[in-house]
């Protein structure tokens, strides 16, 4: 598939700190959350393709709570679309939690990304003492990661 | 007195590409019922056969989840828009 383009993934430091927040306090559980920011492309149908920059990180409720699943809460969901929409963003991606293991897609993920292609894929693992954060592109059963930045914003 | 159905990516090859689909206002169910009867590959897409939404779909009328209100039988009024998403989900 055309268009596996690797932005530079740009999270504020606290952004970056609420998604690792979120990850320990859902413990034992999987924590998921959503991306927005800035795409090409995107309209009501599409979310378009993420430039790279993320304008906001949104916490959400995991419906399955569970220590190996996660499931976005579909209101949270609904809730999130609606602030990208107002603020003139899309949402560009999701970010969960792996609580036993590295920071990579399972092949759940690279399954269920299907439905999303254009999105990024922040995963974080609280397997070591540091969590770890790492962000991918899924299509079509292929795996990409992106460089990701910190900024001081 | 119409809502329009927004269809994911992949349920638009049951819809004959169609990325909308315009229904009479009712309740999402009734909008559904017409666009099946409109695109009959879509049946069994949404709902399963004792007509429960599928656990893979959300389905919103405007922002809210209808999971969360009515279900099916969430009422619409004309203008509103349903949205049909893939739920969010993996491991
Ligand atoms: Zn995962």
């Amino acid at each position: 598939m055309s268009g596996f383009a690797l932005p530079l993934v740009r999270f504020s430091v606290s952004q970056h700190r609420t998604i690792i927040g979120h990850c320990y306090s859902e413990l034992p559980n999987e924590a998921c959350g959503l991306l927005l920011g800035p795409a090409v492309g995107g309209d009501d149908l599409h979310d378009g393709e993420p430039t790279g920059a993320i304008a906001d990180v949104v916490t959400t409720r995991n419906e399955a709570a569970s220590a190996r699943l996660y499931a976005i809460h579909g209101q949270d969901y609904g809730t999130a679309r609606k602030a990208a929409r107002e603020s003139g963003n899309r949402i560009v991606g999701c970010f969960h939690s792996h609580t036993h293991t590295d920071a990579y897609p399972s092949p759940t993920d690279v399954e269920a990304a299907i439905h999303n292609p254009n999105w990024l894929y922040a995963i974080v693992s609280l397997r070591a003492e540091t969590p770890m954060l790492h962000v991918f592109r899924m299509q079509s059963g292929n795996i990409a990661e992106c460089q990701v930045v910190l900024e001081a914003r | 007195m119409t809502v329009e159905i927004r269809l994911p990516t992949l349920l638009r090859v049951h819809a004959s590409g169609s990325a909308t689909v315009s229904a009479e206002s009712g309740t999402v169910g009734t909008a559904f019922a017409e666009m099946t009867d409109l695109h009959p590959g879509l049946s069994g897409q949404l709902v399963d056969s004792s007509g429960t939404l599928h656990r893979f779909v959300n389905v919103y009328v405007n922002d809210d989840d209808i999971r969360y209100l009515e279900s099916l039988d969430t009422p619409t009024a004309d203008g509103d828009v349903v949205s049909i998403l893939p739920a969010v989900a993996g491991g």
